[in-house]
């Protein structure tokens, strides 16, 4: 699949991020090849250490090499129709390496010995081509040495051992409960990820690690005869880092209420029905009235928040200017930080990094730079505390170690600082989510993500979403349509006034974050339970040509 | 070995090709080389070169297709690559909307290579950053940059005997230049086939006036208000609807392209007159592959034409069902303009905003192709035709079609690239009126 075919998927409704260009490059494999082993870890540890020499010799005062074998697989339906079966593998080396205090690297994918030395040699001579032009070295955190060390998404089943005809018929059933429900069209997917990566540097790791990542997702469309307008309704699935067990969904893992929404499994049958019958309430559904409004912001919508809002502006490379050019700087300046007193939220709003939390996308052993993954706190009872950092950024706020958020999508690509997942905790106090709609006399329930746009320092959004549920005194009162709210991101958090407990807790997540020159695509969750916010400003979206 | 020459790359092809057993088979090449230079903090962060070839291989039986891309080039890989592409065909589900393979198609030479865009190294793209950096540290400002060059070529056979080849260079460069103390940023963006077009220094420098330029700006009230969106701003703007030119999705009734009560819009005057947009891969400031992925040829064709909807693009399957001739969608876009420069433009508004970059725009409604988005980098309050002052950046909930209706004036068009996607177009400076700001951002 490349862009312009998931550019069409995006504007049909299947949202993404910032999509990189390179987004699911590789080659088409069979899926019976996708099964094989990949090389042998021996082998890797060998070819690592002729990458490792190879620069040294060269002048590199520190290198590391990452050998991938990255498999994609990518089935995508419309109504009664196949549209594509796509399985691609890429296998390559990346080596990346510092000599004259500057970075260089260089990639390839011919992975024996000689082609090795090369590779290690241009990467050299990259960086020492980008000394002549920096005048401040790389200061690189230290990181010790774990030696020969593995790490595996605890999966009950991999998806790519699952045939394609199962994937397909589950797909086309999708489909056919749509349009036998009334739908006028319908597009399903799913797409599964496997990354087989081992790195190695010269501080003496050998790190070996096998990652899933799975996402099936549809989009319902009927459209009004009369009026000639359409309304859309989205899956409510959310991307996750779990195998094909995901799709196993029983009672204990559904949420049920004005929509069921699903908790660490997901019924996509189930879903695809009441998104048939959403859909063509949508259409009958009143258009927003503008103004101030409390909204309740269900898990399935506010992942989508916390991530534009939150997680990019405490990436510590925008903080500092790195991404100036491309997505932009951060209002999480480090005066604020360092006054230890900014209140990012209200006291209720308690905000952590988490490498590795189940079932997250963002869940690894190691980062791709040899650090090994952890929980801290980024807002503390409401106040910015800590940043997402990496080796060569640690010690400008005072860290003597990584917080390991380094990744890169290929083994082709760089690796950079990358958002981990970042999460809202759940309240303290017993609190459901109808106790938290009996206390609201205006308002709107928000389920599921939609638009999404903020500014390039992170202080003015905007985000729609997928249903929106009229509160009036205390009570779900219809639906509603043509709703988005805008906010600035500290004064929407500070207007927290209530949080679920933890029974509400749910994970969303982005399956391809875009980021850096050139673009790449990371996968990331955000947890949290359903919260309220008092006095947010609500547009009405609806216009005529 | 990235980058085969014409008949290199067609001896490969029928090479491929003799291993067919398949009803149809349609092979293709594509080689990719390049590199690029990031900086930010006025010091290279990243950089790299890539060098990739890949064969893609496409096998049909009846409506069953498979299909396998490889990147080794031994007769026996390539030989397995032909046979995993059948064994998938035979197990795929029939394509309904399959088309057989066109037969031998003419195509003109393009004029999308030029060597000295192809010959850059390393050292050349240090160079041509360093001037950026030195531009950027005399005005006393923070550079965060992007260079990026690449040269890539794409063939395409098949077993009833068409072929196709390519060549196309590429040279991005964009630049943020930020002052010391957060309060003024500027931008600037540039993207050509030929690498003697591009001039980091003028570029730079131009970064750095909108950067000092905008310090210190003023909050004004949210609204509708006429705005001047510069070449790079507007171009954003209008990709979604570029992107949208598809006669399926309006005839389905889900496109800002369909017809109330059904069809599409074709014939329609959607936007004001002053409005003509086209493709032409013979534009000698863009031009574009003279062919496509489906091997159909590229010519010039209108879109929009003094804004009556006059040609969306038609699939091979969708323009056979519709009983029309297939129409390619667009090789490149240009949009007309005027002769007036930015500086005229200016001069003739009363009151207005000055728009350098818009930024983060999406899709709110696809119906009326309402998006949001923000200004950036660069937004001035103008009036009796002088800028007076810059002012706080605005989000904005406006639709292109909304937008293209509300034209005053257009400019000269240049070439300018997209901020998110990096594509190149050809488009006008472009005086619109009531223009929607919803609020106001404290994003600098």
């Amino acid at each position: 699949m490349n862009r312009k075919d998931f550019l069409q998927l995006s504007a049909m409704g299947f949202g993404a991020l910032m999509i990189p260009s390179s987004l699911l490059a590789g080659n088409a494999i069979d899926p019976a090849q996708a099964l094989l082993e990949g090389m042998d870890v021996g082998m890797k540890k060998q070819l690592s250490d002729v990458a490792l020499t190879a620069a040294r010799a060269k002048g590199a005062t520190y290198a590391d090499v990452r050998i991938g074998r990255y498999l994609n697989q990518f089935i995508t339906t419309r109504e009664k129709r196949v549209q594509g079966i796509s399985n691609t593998e890429s296998f390559g080396v990346g080596i990346r390496v510092i000599a004259n205090g500057s970075w260089g690297f260089a990639a390839s994918n011919v992975v024996t010995k000689e082609e090795i030395i090369k590779t290690a040699e241009r990467a050299v001579a990259v960086a020492k081509a980008n000394a002549k032009i920096t005048t401040e070295p790389v200061q690189l955190a230290p990181q010790k040495g774990f030696g020969d060390v593995s790490w595996k998404t605890p999966i009950e089943k991999n998806a790519f051992e699952i045939p394609v005809k199962d994937k397909v018929d589950l797909l086309l059933k999708v489909n056919d409960i749509a349009l036998q429900g009334g739908a006028n069209f319908v597009n399903s997917a799913i797409m599964a990820v496997n990354e087989q990566k081992y790195f190695a540097s010269t501080d003496g790791s050998y790190i070996d690690q096998d990652i899933h990542r799975i996402y099936p997702f549809f989009n319902v469309t009927q459209i009004d005869k009369a009026t000639g307008k359409f309304q859309t309704r989205r899956s409510l699935s959310s991307p996750v880092g779990m195998g094909y067990e995901y799709l196993n969904a029983a009672g204990n893992n559904k949420v049920t209420g004005v929509v069921t929404r699903y908790k660490d499994r997901y019924d996509i049958l189930e879903d695809v029905k009441n998104a048939t019958a959403d859909v063509a309430q949508k259409i009958k559904a009143k258009t927003v009235e503008p103004g101030k409004y409390d909204l309740v912001l269900d898990p399935s919508h506010l992942w989508l928040t916390i991530h534009e809002s939150v997680a990019h502006p405490t990436e510590l490379d925008r903080v500092l200017g790195y991404e100036a050019n491309y997505a932009g700087t951060s209002f999480l300046t480090l005066d604020k930080w360092k006054s230890k007193n900014f209140q990012f939220g209200s006291k209720l709003v308690n905000i952590v990094a988490d490498k590795l939390q189940p079932g997250s996308l963002g869940a690894v052993g190691y980062d791709d730079e040899g650090v090994k993954c952890k929980e801290w706190d980024l807002i503390k009872d409401g106040v910015l505390v800590n940043y997402q950092a990496i080796r060569d950024q640690a010690h400008i706020i005072g860290l003597k170690e990584s917080q390991g958020c380094c990744y890169a999508q290929s083994w082709e690509d760089v690796q950079f600082q990358r958002m981990t997942n970042v999460s809202l905790k759940p309240g303290t106090s017993k609190l459901s989510v109808d106790d938290m709609i009996k206390n609201v006399e205006k308002g709107i329930y928000i389920v599921g993500d939609g638009s999404f746009s903020i500014d390039q320092q992170r202080y003015n959004f905007q985000f729609g979403g997928q249903l929106f549920y009229e509160i009036k005194d205390g009570k779900i009162a219809g639906m509603l349509k043509d709703v988005a709210y805008q906010a600035n991101t500290q004064e929407f958090w500070n207007s927290c006034t209530a949080i679920a407990d933890k029974s509400d807790y749910r994970l969303g997540g982005a399956f391809n974050d875009g980021k850096g020159q050139p673009g790449q695509s990371n996968a990331v969750s955000h947890g949290s339970s359903t919260a309220r916010f008092n006095g947010v400003n609500v547009i009405n979206t609806a216009r005529k040509i | 070995m990235a980058i085969l020459k014409q008949d290199e790359a067609q001896a490969l092809l029928k090479k491929v090709l003799a291993f067919s057993k398949a009803d149809e088979c349609e092979v293709s090449l594509n080689g990719r080389e390049g590199g690029n230079i990031r900086y930010a903090r006025s010091a290279v962060s990243t950089a790299g070169d890539i060098s990739t070839i890949t064969l893609t291989i496409n096998s049909t039986f009846g409506k069953r297709t498979g299909r396998t891309t490889i990147n080794e080039f031994d007769d026996a890989s390539l030989e397995k690559a032909v046979r995993r592409a059948e064994e998938l065909a035979q197990l795929a589900p029939e394509d309904p909307e399959y088309m057989p393979l066109q037969g031998p198609q003419t195509f003109k030479d393009s004029i999308t290579y030029v060597p000295a865009t192809a010959a850059i190294t390393p050292d050349t793209r240090a160079a041509a950053v360093a001037k950026s950096i030195q531009v950027s540290k005399d005005a006393k400002l923070e550079a965060a940059g992007f260079l990026e060059n690449t040269t890539s070529f794409d063939a395409l056979m098949n077993s009833k005997g068409l072929f196709a080849y390519n060549t196309d260079t590429d040279i991005i460069f964009s630049i943020t230049t930020r002052n010391q103390a957060g309060t003024g940023s500027g931008y600037a963006a540039r993207g050509y086939n030929d690498v003697s077009k591009l001039d980091t220094f003028t570029a730079t420098q131009i970064a750095a006036s909108k950067a000092n330029g905008s310090a210190n700006a003023k909050a004004i009230e949210p609204g509708k208000y006429t705005v001047i969106l510069e070449p790079v701003a507007a171009a954003y703007m209008m990709e979604n609807m570029f992107r949208g030119l598809d006669a399926r999705n309006a005839d389905e009734g889900r496109s800002f392209m369909s017809k109330p009560g059904g069809g599409n819009r074709i014939g329609e005057q959607l936007m004001d007159e002053k409005v003509t947009i086209y493709s032409d891969p013979f534009h000698p400031e863009l031009p574009a592959a003279t062919w496509n992925s489906d091997g159909q040829p590229q010519e010039k064709i209108n879109w929009i034409e003094k804004g009556v909807v006059k040609n969306l693009e038609y699939s091979r399957f969708w323009a056979q069902k519709k009983g029309v001739k297939p129409v390619p969608g667009p090789s490149n876009i240009i949009m007309e303009g005027g002769t007036a420069s930015l500086d005229e433009l200016i001069k003739s508004t009363e009151r207005g905003i000055l728009v350098s970059r818009l930024w983060y725009i999406r899709m709110v409604d696809p119906q009326t192709l309402l998006l949001t988005g923000l200004t950036r980098d660069g937004t001035f309050y103008i009036e009796n035709g002088v800028i007076k002052h810059p002012i706080k950046n605005f989000r904005f909930n406006e639709s292109p079609v909304i937008m293209l209706n509300n034209v005053e004036a257009l400019g000269k068009p240049e070439r300018t690239i997209s901020v998110e996607s990096y594509r190149s177009y050809l488009i006008p400076p472009m005086k619109l009126r009531d223009f929607t700001f919803t609020s106001l951002s404290d994003a600098v």
